[in-house]
């Protein structure tokens, strides 16, 4: 089963609705069994790092994602759950992320005035490839530099090169829009609101293996 | 780069959607899920639902009809009208939307905003604000007043400040509705737009008074604004939105042309 972690978070009923609209079931769960358990794991979430730590480790979900991952489950994490996966992030004067991928996240400091934060809207996601010229297997199906709908203040800034999967260009910066390691992957952007190209992410993370 | 964003505005009255100038004279145009799925299938990048009489008449929003929304559509969209408390917003969040439009309710009590961002994010939040030109420049010097409940109410409040406090109490976007161009079909009111835009760091959509492509190409150059609302000009079948994208497109303005 897909389990869809519920940690207070923003949002859940976009995300299950894009598994149901994919023909995929998935369950929304908050307790820590649940998410050790589950065959894949997506961890969604808006607003802040800060709340959003207090409320993972208040319900006992570090350790339970920890051991998810560690197993070799497939995890999906997306916007503020693409964040939490790092080891640190700027927002709210500083926060210590779950260290699941080496680096930081920081806030978008534009020079123009017109480059608005957060950034609100459909961006560029360009799949990294592999020298061989593969991109990572969740972006199978989807057309080079398809739009995808983002809403976010702060972005992923990993330390290891390694560990970006795609990029986007907002506020003169290039930053990593999907990041991600061995079973892990995780996007700055909202698979479940990102129309076709979106439900075919959320398609193919129902069936990946976990190998990137 | 970041594309600018379509957005087609649904007034929902009685379950259907309405267009009037000026909130006057409505007329019924259709249903309001199998519009959002069809405009959602020709490329808009964004929908506004506003329950137009939920708020007059004293009751809450149709969670039934934003529950059959977000089944119909993989896009973001907002709705507005009739939410009083934080407890509505988070019914309509958990229905599926996305976004929580307020604007007379904002005006009553400004604490809504920081309430509602702190519970949800600022991102949820979007303020919406109706402002009419007015002559008196000691009493709003961007030259704009801020009026509520469809119009029919005008605050001392000026529209410029009024985006900045609504900005501070952490709004994550503004839709400046001009209440002079609203069904005008005559373009946007730039200069209001352009003076907020350039009064916040938040997002900025420009709103009222779109009657041909070109009207969106100017708000989006001229105003700065990030995204457009339009109505008329598609409900009436005058335009369609692949028509509009290809036009702006054309005029070298980024939008998503591939849905």
């Amino acid at each position: 089963m897909i389990v869809i972690v519920d940690y207070g978070a923003g949002n859940l009923t976009s995300v299950r609705l894009a598994f149901e609209a994919a023909g995929v079931p998935a369950t929304v769960a908050a307790d820590a069994r649940a998410v050790r358990e589950a065959a894949r794991v997506v961890l969604p979430g808006v607003g802040a790092a800060g709340a959003a730590m207090r409320n993972l480790n208040a319900l006992g979900l570090v350790d339970a994602l920890r051991a998810s991952v560690a197993r070799g489950a497939p995890f999906l994490g997306i916007c503020l759950g693409a964040q939490v996966v790092f080891e640190r992030s700027e927002e709210d004067g500083g926060v210590n992320g779950l260290g699941f991928l080496p680096g930081t996240v920081r806030l978008f400091r534009p020079a123009s005035r017109w480059d608005k934060v957060p950034q609100m809207g459909w961006n560029a996601v360009v799949p990294r490839r592999a020298p061989g010229g593969a991109a990572h297997p969740l972006f199978a199906g989807i057309a080079e530099g398809s739009e995808f709908y983002f809403v976010h203040s702060y972005y992923p800034a990993p330390s290891a090169e390694a560990c970006v999967l795609a990029e986007t260009e907002y506020a003169g910066v290039r930053f990593a829009s999907a990041v991600g390691r061995d079973n892990l992957f995780a996007t700055q952007f909202h698979p479940e609101k990102s129309g076709r190209a979106g439900l075919q992410l959320i398609a193919n993370f129902a069936k990946w293996n976990g190998k990137s | 780069m970041l594309t600018k964003r379509i957005i087609p505005c649904l007034d929902i009255r009685d379950r259907r959607v309405t267009k009037g100038v000026r909130f006057q004279n409505n007329v019924a145009l259709g249903d309001p899920v199998e519009m959002a799925a069809r405009y959602c299938a020709e490329g808009c990048d964004e929908l506004v639902f506003y329950d137009i009489t939920a708020s007059a008449e004293g009751r809450p929003i149709d969670i039934a009809m934003v529950a059959e929304v977000a089944r119909a559509v993989r896009i973001p969209f907002a709705v507005g009208g009739g939410i009083a408390t934080l407890g509505d917003m988070s019914r309509v969040l958990l229905a599926g939307a996305e976004k929580i439009s307020v604007n007379t309710l904002a005006v009553r009590n400004p604490d809504i905003i920081s309430q509602g961002a702190r519970a949800f994010g600022s991102q949820c939040i979007v303020l919406g604000m109706d402002p009419l030109a007015v002559e008196d420049r000691r009493a709003f010097p961007s030259g704009y007043a801020v009026t509520v409940k469809g119009f029919r109410e005008r605050t001392d409040l000026d529209a410029v400040a009024w985006a900045r406090r609504a900005e501070d109490l952490g709004a994550g976007e503004i839709v400046v509705n001009s209440v002079d161009a609203d069904g005008t079909r005559a373009g946007y009111e730039l200069r209001l737009t352009g003076l907020v835009a350039a009064a916040v760091g938040i997002p900025v959509v420009a709103s009222g008074g779109a009657g041909r492509p070109e009207h969106l190409a100017e708000a989006f150059t001229a105003a700065h604004a990030d995204a457009a609302i339009i109505a008329g000009m598609i409900h009436t079948g005058e335009y369609s939105i692949p028509r509009i994208k290809a036009a702006l497109s054309a005029a070298g303005i980024p939008v998503r042309m591939t849905w």
